[in-house]
């Protein structure tokens, strides 16, 4: 279908550049580029409906296209690459094992403007973008140690990348502000989709004694787990309540349509530069879905947390301690971005190797 | 905890062995399909559209394997009738069954699904321990053992079992004997389509029940490689699929329990079982000489 999708937009392009001459030459083209299906109502779902949001918000002006499915490494250099032969004015790599890839392509492309969710990588023409969700990790992990009964969640994961470590510690400080001897069991997927295998790791947590889910995979096969053990979870990327009406008790949401219709515009004005964004809860980026299945006062808690988060304080602010008891930041002490974005190391109580 | 962990095991295998169960069969009748994990995921997304139209998973699970089995006749009409190639042919099937499934099934994205009902025998099911293993399953289960069993006694304690396997084996002889090699391989075909297909749906109406495209993650190929790991014979077919289910639960309760192994190492432990047990049979070579089907994967064309 990918293929097909951009048969039908070349195909289109020749047309209308047959048709109308110069003016098919005034559109913005501006492509995405997805390591998952759209289909897989998680993270790249939300990526495409801020395209999608795009097309809306600034109608003809713009056409888009996008390649999903495109496996990260090396192999996704191709598609970048014809992306930007074909004339796309601006490209979003949508996942972070694109950087490198990407990085190469912009290099070449110095004309065609890029721009990285998730990396640190960048270019004079390949900007940053990333969606602070650790701050809604850090009221998850409050949220479960005020609910587990056992004081202990299973904790599914993908790829120990800074993204998804800091992720891990972020739910851990929420869980320790209430209940210091919180613990997390962490099972690594490695991969960032197959319903099967999260819907394993979910079944051998709960047998272990987790009475509550987290994932950073992308699909619902673990909440729904939850739901038919009766326990809780949390959804992941896309609000999943409708799978689990009676186990999810909140989900961050990614939602990209601002960032992408203001990057968007921003190029058809002139005016895009090479940014390095990271928006939160503050910003509309990352929003909670409904707080459901848990106590008025687990509620009110992360109610307030989420008020005190969208007023500007930071999740990773000292005293926060590592694994091995070394004090990284002090009270007070806000860690700086570019140490989130490089994290490779757990706060204290991870029980968990971080695989290297 | 053992008993939990052999029912997430029941439920890691069954989708591979059904889908092995039936390329077996395939193989046995002299055709390579290698297009298994394409009839998997259209089984998938009509098992999964099926059941959400109808309210009733048993239909799904009809459904299902009904778009295994069309799938199926597509490979069989380009490799059969118009003699293309088998390899080609079938790798093919798989981009086609991955791209068709995700534009029929756009629909049914984020819609959650019904799932399959577990048998429930009242005094049985509840025994303790071998309860819920025994009498607690769904449908899908039983038949994947039941359809182990009917293959094995297929292949080899009946006429038409003979019949099938001497076309896989010799179909030029086949053919001078009067049988028809053809006719033969299209319903062989048929049959794994409709348990590719089941194995299909078992992923999105009993395994997880929701439909996102991809969703089969590469089963196909594994029920593939269980064929071969079984050298065509269907007891040690269930023997592959049950271990390649256990190994990859077990790697998850190891690193649930905090097991300092490199998850990544973990991970490919089922894949390094399969390479193994693969090395240990082929050191035997007159006995997987014996079962391989000389045939397989050339096409035949009648010479009148």
């Amino acid at each position: 279908m990918k293929k097909l999708a951009l048969l039908a937009g070349t195909a289109l392009a020749f047309a209308i550049g047959a048709a109308s001459g110069a003016s098919a030459a005034d559109k913005l083209k501006a492509c995405w580029v997805y390591t998952g299906p759209i289909g897989d109502f998680g993270y790249s779902y939300q990526h495409d409906q801020g395209r999608l949001a795009v097309e809306k918000e600034l109608g003809d002006k713009v056409e888009t296209a996008y390649v999903e499915n495109v496996a990260e490494g090396p192999d996704a250099e191709r598609v970048f690459e014809r992306f930007a032969r074909e004339g796309c004015g601006i490209v979003f790599g949508t996942s972070f094992g694109f950087m490198d890839a990407e990085l190469k392509v912009a290099k070449k492309f110095p004309d065609v403007k890029f721009e990285h969710a998730t990396g640190y990588k960048s270019a004079p023409n390949m900007g940053l973008y990333n969606a602070r969700f650790y701050e809604g990790r850090y009221i998850l992990g409050q949220i479960a140690a005020k609910e587990s009964k056992k004081a202990l969640a299973g904790y599914i994961v993908s790829f120990p990348i800074p993204e998804v470590v800091m992720g891990i510690n972020a739910f851990m400080l929420g869980a320790q502000s209430i209940n210091p001897d919180f613990k997390v069991k962490i099972v690594w997927v490695n991969s960032w989709f197959d319903p099967g295998k999260e819907a394993d790791a979910a079944k051998a947590l709960f047998d272990q004694g987790a009475d509550i889910i987290v994932q950073h995979t992308d699909s619902t096969a673990a909440i729904q787990v939850a739901e038919e053990r009766g326990l809780k979870g949390f959804g992941q990327s896309s609000d999943m309540i409708k799978f689990a009406p009676k186990a999810q008790m909140t989900a961050i949401v990614d939602d990209w349509a601002p960032h992408y219709i203001k990057s968007v515009k921003a190029v058809l004005d002139g005016t895009w530069k090479a940014g390095d964004v990271w928006e939160g809860i503050k910003d509309g980026t990352v929003h909670m879905a409904e707080y459901a299945n848990m106590s008025d006062e687990t509620k009110k808690l992360a109610e307030e947390t989420q008020a005190k988060i969208a007023g500007g304080w930071n999740p990773f602010t000292g005293p926060i301690v590592d694994q091995d008891g070394k004090e990284r930041y002090a009270a007070g002490v806000v860690a700086p971005d570019g140490d989130l974005l490089g994290m490779n190391w757990y706060v204290k109580g991870v029980d968990d190797k971080l695989p290297q | 905890m053992l008993e939990a962990i052999i029912l997430t095991v029941i439920t890691a295998a069954t989708p591979l062995l059904l889908a092995a169960t039936g390329e077996l069969v395939v193989e046995k009748s002299g055709v390579l399909n290698l297009g298994v994990e394409g009839m998997m995921v259209m089984g998938a997304v009509a098992g999964f559209a099926v059941t959400v139209s109808t309210g009733s998973p048993l239909l799904g699970i009809v459904g299902g394997a009904v778009a295994g089995v069309l799938t199926s006749l597509i490979f069989a009409f380009v490799t059969l009738t118009l003699v293309a190639n088998q390899v080609a042919s079938g790798l093919a099937l798989t981009l086609f069954g991955l791209g068709l499934s995700g534009l029929m099934g756009e629909s049914f994205v984020g819609q959650p699904g019904i799932k399959l009902q577990s048998l429930d025998i009242p005094g049985l099911t509840t025994l303790p321990f071998v309860g819920k293993i025994l009498f607690g399953q769904d449908i899908l289960v039983y038949l994947s053992f039941a359809a182990v069993f009917g293959v094995a006694w297929f292949l080899n304690r009946t006429r038409a079992g003979l019949i099938l396997r001497a076309v896989g084996d010799n179909h030029a002889s086949a053919h001078a004997l009067g049988y028809s090699v053809i006719g033969v391989r299209y319903v062989a075909v048929m049959f794994g389509g409709a348990m590719a297909g089941l194995g299909g749906a078992y992923l999105s109406v009993a395994y997880t029940p929701l439909w996102v495209e991809n969703m089969t993650a590469g089963r196909g190929w594994i029920a593939l490689a269980l064929v071969v790991f079984a050298s065509w014979m269907p007891w040690r077919a269930a023997i592959g699929a049950y271990l390649f289910g256990a190994v990859t639960v077990l790697q998850f309760h190891a690193q649930a329990l905090g097991i300092g192994f490199p998850s990544q190492f973990l991970a490919m432990l089922p894949y390094l079982a399969t390479v193994i047990v693969l090395v240990a049979i082929s050191g035997n070579r007159r006995a997987t000489l014996f079962n391989t089907p000389s045939s397989l994967g050339k096409s035949f064309v009648p010479d009148r």
